[in-house]
């Protein structure tokens, strides 16, 4: 709302805020105030709840009251048919918030002689204002008027004087008018009402009906031009702009795992950031489903709740499958961690299913979420629906900070790549699941296409249900190619054996060595021990000589003293020269 | 479409009501026209109650008014109404009853 109200300030044009979710974004803050507004629609596209919930709105979180002029419905009939939708007709009617009036024309009970106005609807509408102090005014479907009494001409003029008049009063009006075959209305009524015309339409593609809103002109004022998609629902009329969510929402940097330990490890080893779309993509009988059981089986071990919708099997298929490959999902579904939600996608719109997914994920307050197959409502040509439904989902789940796990049929010879490139801007961690054909075999394989914000692996590892969950395996990659199932296992024997051998000759080698090593150490000590016996012999000698040579030299001494001293120094140093 | 059977003037008196929006040019033709008529074919046995709805607005919902002037025939019954200022005196006179629509298609489509 503040970011309306900042865009409201800026606007030179006043709007009135509606409070339809999501129609004040569009039209950049409301109706045109004082104005009024063209309301137009084929039958049963929600035009007088559209005008209803306007006033009601207005009565309620503005302060605005209003009058509802139905040329259609009794006042009794309008109250009965808003009140499923938690509008209390009464209590505003009896707190003057709200006028209602029903306005009967009965074209066989009317004659016309001469000139006539309407000036008695100009009194009631009058009336009917100054009771209450309206602000905000409805006529539906007013072009009632122009097939219920007589002479066109008159009414036409009358008709644009209502207009002009309730303009000059500053009366937000709605007008309500049939879709007429290739014009807006059925009897012109744009030709009078230029300020703004809205556009509803419900439209049935391939058996699914879709909603959709179109502003098709806004004087003096910018507008969402797109068509968007809006519901009816229980809490009213929301229109559903792709844009007004915005890229906003809480990022996560925790990370859980996807319950296949191998898995998590191939995710930089922590498995998927919290609050991220996680999707996985195969052919048929890849394992999707067991991905996702593995995925559902973690999260309720960690306390988190997880509601499944599952668009082909029932529930109790699901949980018998998933039990055969040691799953066991049904004591969570017992402590009420897990809860199901089976629907075919063609039971109802995808705007229903958005809307039940929506409210269900509201009543529930899951963690994770599941959706089995996306591409089970993708029928025809509707790729592009489906991608603006899934994107609000995703949008709608990202601001809950659940993580969305998506599972995608792929057929199979098709690029998987490029089958689900219709969502895959909206995918944070793609799982592709494929078949590898190799010696008779159909084993299957699985790699990260892309996981935003981590450092993923880029290895195919070979995908096997057991019966104790999922097991990764690596794939052997060696010179023969990419081999899995029994070639890999042929090929792992082949390597083990010849591993074998090259240990057995590394083995010889070194007892080899060894015994080299021995030999050597022992002619090492013969020779150390025989030197040591030269060494002390030598050493003997050595000792001996010193002793001869020490005498030698204190004989000539004594014999130098007994004849002259000084003569003695001398002798020794010609001795030593000598 | 229109009541067959000629409803002749009786004894009881006949309620005509004109409903109009304030003091206009055409409320005053509308009562006008009326009275000739009436003078003319009910004589004394005839009453009309003019209302104008800029005073009491709430009866234009009762009544279920929108254009204006309307002359309601509120009896004999059943209640009949007619738009405008009353200035085709065939009209009325067929739309009131006061002759049969056969007899008026004779004099205008012969």
């Amino acid at each position: 709302m503040n970011k309306n109200n900042l865009q409201f300030q800026r606007k030179v044009l006043p709007k009135s805020p509606t409070s339809i979710q999501g129609l004040d974004d569009i039209t950049g803050g409301g109706l045109p105030k004082g104005r009024p507004t063209l309301v137009c629609g084929g039958a049963g596209c929600g035009k007088t709840l559209f005008a209803m919930e306007f006033l009601v709105r207005g009565a309620t979180q503005y302060n605005e009251p209003g009058v509802f002029i139905s040329f259609e419905e009794t006042e009794k009939e309008l109250t009965a048919n808003v009140a499923s939708l938690g509008f209390d007709l009464e209590s505003l009617v009896k707190r003057k918030k709200i006028w209602l009036e029903n306005i009967r024309v009965d074209r066989t009970e009317i004659e016309q002689s001469g000139d006539y106005d309407l000036e008695g609807l100009f009194i009631r509408i009058h009336h009917a204002i100054e009771s209450i102090k309206a602000k905000r005014v409805v006529l539906d479907t007013i072009e009632i008027l122009l097939s219920g009494l007589p002479n066109p001409h008159i009414l036409r003029a009358e008709l644009q004087r209502l207009l002009g008049w309730l303009k000059k009063k500053g009366i937000t009006t709605i007008i309500t008018a049939e879709r007429g075959d290739g014009t807006l209305t059925r009897q012109g009524l744009e030709e009078y009402v230029s300020d703004c015309v809205i556009l509803l339409d419900h439209r049935v593609n391939d058996q699914s009906s879709i909603r959709r809103l179109r502003i098709v002109k806004y004087r003096g004022s910018t507008h969402g031009t797109n068509e968007y998609p809006f519901l009816i629902d229980e809490d009213g009329f929301s229109v559903l702009p792709v844009t007004s969510l915005g890229l906003n929402y809480f990022t996560s940097t925790e990370r859980i795992s996807t319950g296949i330990p191998r898995l998590d490890t191939m995710l930089s080893g922590k498995g998927y950031f919290r609050g991220s779309t996680v999707l996985v993509s195969g052919t048929a009988g890849t394992g999707k489903t067991s991905i996702a059981a593995q995925f559902v089986a973690s999260a309720c071990k960690r306390n988190e709740r997880v509601l499944y919708f599952t668009f082909e099997e029932s529930p109790g298929q699901l949980i018998r499958n998933m039990c055969s490959i040691g799953i066991n999902l049904d004591p969570w579904v017992q402590k009420g961690l897990l809860q199901f939600h089976a629907t075919r996608p063609t039971l109802y719109g995808l705007e229903t299913h958005l809307t039940t997914s929506i409210k269900l994920i509201n009543q529930f307050e899951p963690s994770v979420v599941i959706l089995d197959p996306i591409n089970a409502f993708v029928m025809g040509d509707n790729q592009t629906e489906v991608k603006t439904m899934l994107l609000r989902l995703v949008d709608f789940l990202k601001m809950k900070r659940c993580t969305a796990f998506f599972t995608s049929l792929t057929s199979a010879g098709e690029n998987m790549e490029i089958s689900d490139v219709y969502i895959s801007s909206l995918i944070d961690t793609w799982l592709l699941l494929r078949d590898i054909e190799i010696g008779g075999e159909r084993n299957r394989g699985l790699y990260v296409l892309k996981s935003r914000g981590m450092a993923h692996s880029n290895q195919i590892r070979e995908f096997k249900l057991t019966n104790n969950g999922i097991e990764l395996l690596d794939v052997y990659v060696g010179p023969e190619g990419v081999l899995t199932g029994s070639a890999r296992l042929s090929q792992e024997t082949k390597d083990e054996a010849e591993q074998l051998l090259r240990q057995q000759e590394i083995g010889r080698k070194q007892f080899g060595l060894e015994r080299k090593r021995e030999a050597m150490d022992a002619q090492i000590v013969l020779l150390q021990s025989e030197f040591e016996a030269e060494e002390s012999e030598a050493l003997k000698v050595i000792s001996i000589e010193k002793a001869r040579n020490e005498r030698f030299a204190q004989d000539k001494a004594k014999m130098a003293k007994s004849r002259k001293g000084d003569v003695y120094m001398k002798t020794v140093g010609t001795n030593k020269k000598k | 479409m229109k009541k067959k059977s000629l409803v002749k003037p009786k004894n009881d008196k006949w309620a005509l009501r004109l409903y109009v929006a304030g003091k206009t040019q055409k409320a005053a033709t509308a009562f006008n026209n009326l009275k000739i008529i009436c003078e003319e074919k009910l004589k004394d046995n005839y009453q009309i109650e003019v209302i104008d709805l800029v005073k009491n607005p709430q009866i234009a919902r009762s009544e279920q008014i929108i254009a204006v002037p309307t002359l309601v025939r509120k009896l004999p019954l059943p209640q009949k109404s007619i738009i405008g200022d009353l200035s085709n005196t065939e009209v009325i006179l067929v739309g009131l009853g006061l002759i049969e629509s056969n007899q008026y298609n004779a004099n205008h489509n012969p």
